[in-house]
């Protein structure tokens, strides 16, 4: 079969290697129609992510046709057009159990890994590096999916593949994102970053009753989309973020703040350079510009809701100001499979229109060009939608 | 850890000094340091060189683990004569520079030498005899039937890697047979001292064993009734005589973290019924190093 694989930094490549199959009971094998490139494979692309390995099967966004199944898996059959979560979850933990699906105990057979960066590991994440399993990814032709009785979710006829695909991850990743913040009536929520799980977490914000969200971005059509979604846009090329969000909100600053941009943060002048610098000879991981600029925001008692991904150790976190302004962290993969099913009922009655962030559909092997132009921000490129049909 | 008597940190910081000295020198100065000991234009490789001396002789002036640091400048020596050696085919070396330089370095190898030797047998005099291992870990299924899994003696080889079979040959004795990497074989007998149902077992092994050593196992209810916290205890005799080259490998291996990889496999076996793995799915053409790790591949 042919797969999208992670050959270096900067480096991915349409390769044709063996098909994927099924390998424990509860396992199934899923023939993709439609993938998607996510903003945190990005973060694989330019090598920010430790573990990976060349070749590598890349992709946790995915949805397509059941083609076989173990003998765990008792709830699908051949045929079945499901949607399948990032997270790879068993069910049966402590964690599952509580419906903490990103940090199942058993699905990670690298965990002493994860946990010598971390204390302790999250769970496995489809093709996503060796610290998350090391599992090939869905940005190919078959993918094996571990427990497969748990995660993937069968799509009703009456949806399309567009429709159901973001399911997998980044609209419930949104969702999370504004759940995070405790949102009550005549909430403030200002989101930093407003590709896919920005926009996604804009829409959450209103539904779950936000009375205004501000949306910070630099890109014209990303903030139009924003804008489109229901927020006010701030373009913080032409306005100072910390100043505007204070005037905004009579010297308060935001109920909640939302970092929807995570380690690889555009920030202007001495700061930008400061991480830049660091990132790059591997002092820090990240460049926390954004989240920096979150807590800072956050009105008092406020509640700082963090989607962006991180990988390792970041510098210079105002933590003076989370403990006197009493501030609440919130983060974590998304626990994705808690939220598919509530969130396709509202894609199915038309309160949420997935489609309206894809800006490209390509072929698989368009793949590799598609990941420079979406990491550019070329061709105002918001979401990649690969057809694996094609 | 109490200082021992034979120790020498006069002649430890000696040589500490002298490697800061010599590092500060190669890093800061290295084109003089070239012309001096003979090998010319070198720069990065000196500076190189300056840097593992520094860290090699602050390491030893710190007092902690100097048998280690003492034997980093050993290997650095070995290097230095190497590097000497090599240089002399640069068009812009000095051999008669070179080569004194190369009976000085000599001369300070014997010293290292002899640090690292006398570092070395104080550290082995103050090593513990037996091996304490401990691993524990929450399982979600209640106590009596973590036990029953466990006590089902067949089962082990299920999750613990090394395994290759347990086979129960009379009341309360078993027959173990493990595989290390690289293909040895290791046999053993075990026999059973406490069996307490849903609490615990203890065995050891029974003499004229491969490996010696006593263990035991508990299932003590979780928080709240909550799950079963089992916990291992395994302490692991140091014997001599021929048992000891494979007793030291198994130790080698980091047993902690080899019982603790075990009982991850435990827990997903009993949680989930199956264990997690990658081994058999599909990748891309791997690098060279990415072929190494691929037999790890879990």
């Amino acid at each position: 079969m042919r797969a999208v694989c992670w050959q270096g930094v900067h480096k991915v490549g349409i390769e044709e290697v063996p098909d994927a199959r099924v390998i424990n009971p509860r396992d199934a094998v899923i023939k993709v129609r439609k993938a998607a490139i996510c903003g945190s494979d990005l973060h694989l692309y330019d090598g920010y992510v430790p573990g990976m390995m060349r070749g590598d099967i890349l992709g946790h966004e995915f949805m397509g046709e059941v083609v076989e199944t173990g003998s765990g898996v008792p709830n699908l059959s051949r045929g079945d057009r499901v949607v399948v979560p990032f997270p790879i979850s068993c069910g049966n933990c402590f964690f599952c159990e509580q419906e903490m699906y990103s940090l199942c105990e058993n699905s990670n057979p690298n965990a002493r890994l994860a946990e010598k960066f971390w204390g302790h590991s999250p769970c496995g994440i489809f093709g996503y590096s060796h610290l998350l399993g090391g599992y090939a990814g869905g940005q190919a032709e078959y993918v094996r999916v571990p427990f497969a009785d748990v995660g993937p979710m069968k799509v009703p006829d009456a949806m399309s593949d567009e429709q159901a695909l973001f399911l997998g991850d980044i609209l419930p990743t949104g969702y999370m994102a504004a759940e995070n913040c405790n949102i009550r009536e005549g909430d403030t929520v200002a989101v930093w970053g407003c590709g896919p799980v920005g926009l996604f977490a804009i829409m959450s914000a209103k539904l779950l009753g936000a009375s205004r969200v501000i949306a910070i971005d630099r890109f014209p059509e990303r903030l139009s989309l924003a804008h489109r979604a229901g927020a006010e846009i701030l373009n913080y090329e032409e306005m100072d973020t910390l100043e505007t969000l204070r005037e905004w909100t009579g010297g308060r600053g935001p109920d909640a703040c939302i970092d929807a941009v995570g380690m690889e943060a555009h920030m202007h002048g001495v700061q930008h350079a400061y991480d830049k610098v660091k990132q790059a000879l591997r002092l820090e991981t990240e460049r926390p510009g954004v989240v920096r600029e979150a807590i800072q925001a956050c009105r008092n008692g406020g509640t700082v809701s963090v989607p962006g991904v991180y990988g390792g150790l970041a510098d210079k976190i105002p933590l003076g100001a989370v403990v006197n302004k009493a501030l609440t962290i919130k983060s974590g993969q998304t626990h994705v499979q808690r939220y598919m099913k509530p969130l396709m009922a509202r894609i199915e009655n038309g309160e949420i229109d997935p489609t309206m962030i894809i800006t490209h559909r390509i072929g698989i092997d368009d793949v590799p060009d598609a990941y420079q132009m979406f990491r550019d921000k070329e061709d105002d490129c918001i979401k990649v939608v690969v057809n694996m049909a094609s | 850890m109490a200082a021992s008597m034979t120790r020498e940190p006069v002649l430890d910081r000696s040589l500490g000094w002298f490697s800061v000295g010599l590092g500060m020198a190669e890093l800061l100065a290295p084109k003089a340091m070239g012309r001096m000991i003979g090998v010319g234009e070198q720069s990065t490789v000196l500076r190189m060189c300056g840097v593992r001396e520094i860290v090699s002789g602050v390491g030893l002036l710190s007092g902690r683990a100097p048998a280690t640091f003492a034997m980093s400048r050993v290997v650095g020596d070995v290097m230095d004569l190497a590097l000497l050696g090599a240089s002399l085919r640069s068009p812009d070396s000095n051999p008669s520079r070179v080569a004194a330089t190369a009976t000085a370095v000599a001369g300070v190898t014997a010293l290292d030498l002899y640090a690292s030797k006398v570092e070395l047998q104080s550290s082995m005099a103050e090593a513990q005899q037996d091996v304490p291992v401990h691993a524990s870990l929450m399982i979600n299924s209640p106590p009596d039937q973590v036990y029953a899994f466990w006590r089902k003696l067949e089962n082990l080889p299920r999750f613990m890697s090394h395994l290759e079979s347990v086979a129960e040959v009379a009341q309360q004795r078993s027959e173990w047979t493990a595989r290390l990497p690289g293909g040895v074989q290791l046999r053993w007998q075990s026999e059973i001292v406490e069996d307490q149902p849903g609490r615990l077992m203890s065995w050891r092994t029974v003499a004229g064993s491969e490996i010696n050593h006593v263990g035991s196992v508990r299932f003590e209810p979780g928080p709240g009734g909550q799950g079963t916290q089992v916990k291992v205890e395994i302490y692991y005799g140091m014997p001599g005589g021929p048992a000891a080259a494979k007793a030291a490998q198994l130790v080698a291996m980091a047993p902690e973290s080899l019982v603790t990889e075990d009982l991850r496999r435990l827990k997903q076996l009993i949680e989930t019924g199956e264990i997690a793995t990658t081994q058999g799915q599909p990748a891309g053409k791997r690098s060279m190093i990415g072929r190494m790790f691929g037999k790890e591949e879990s």
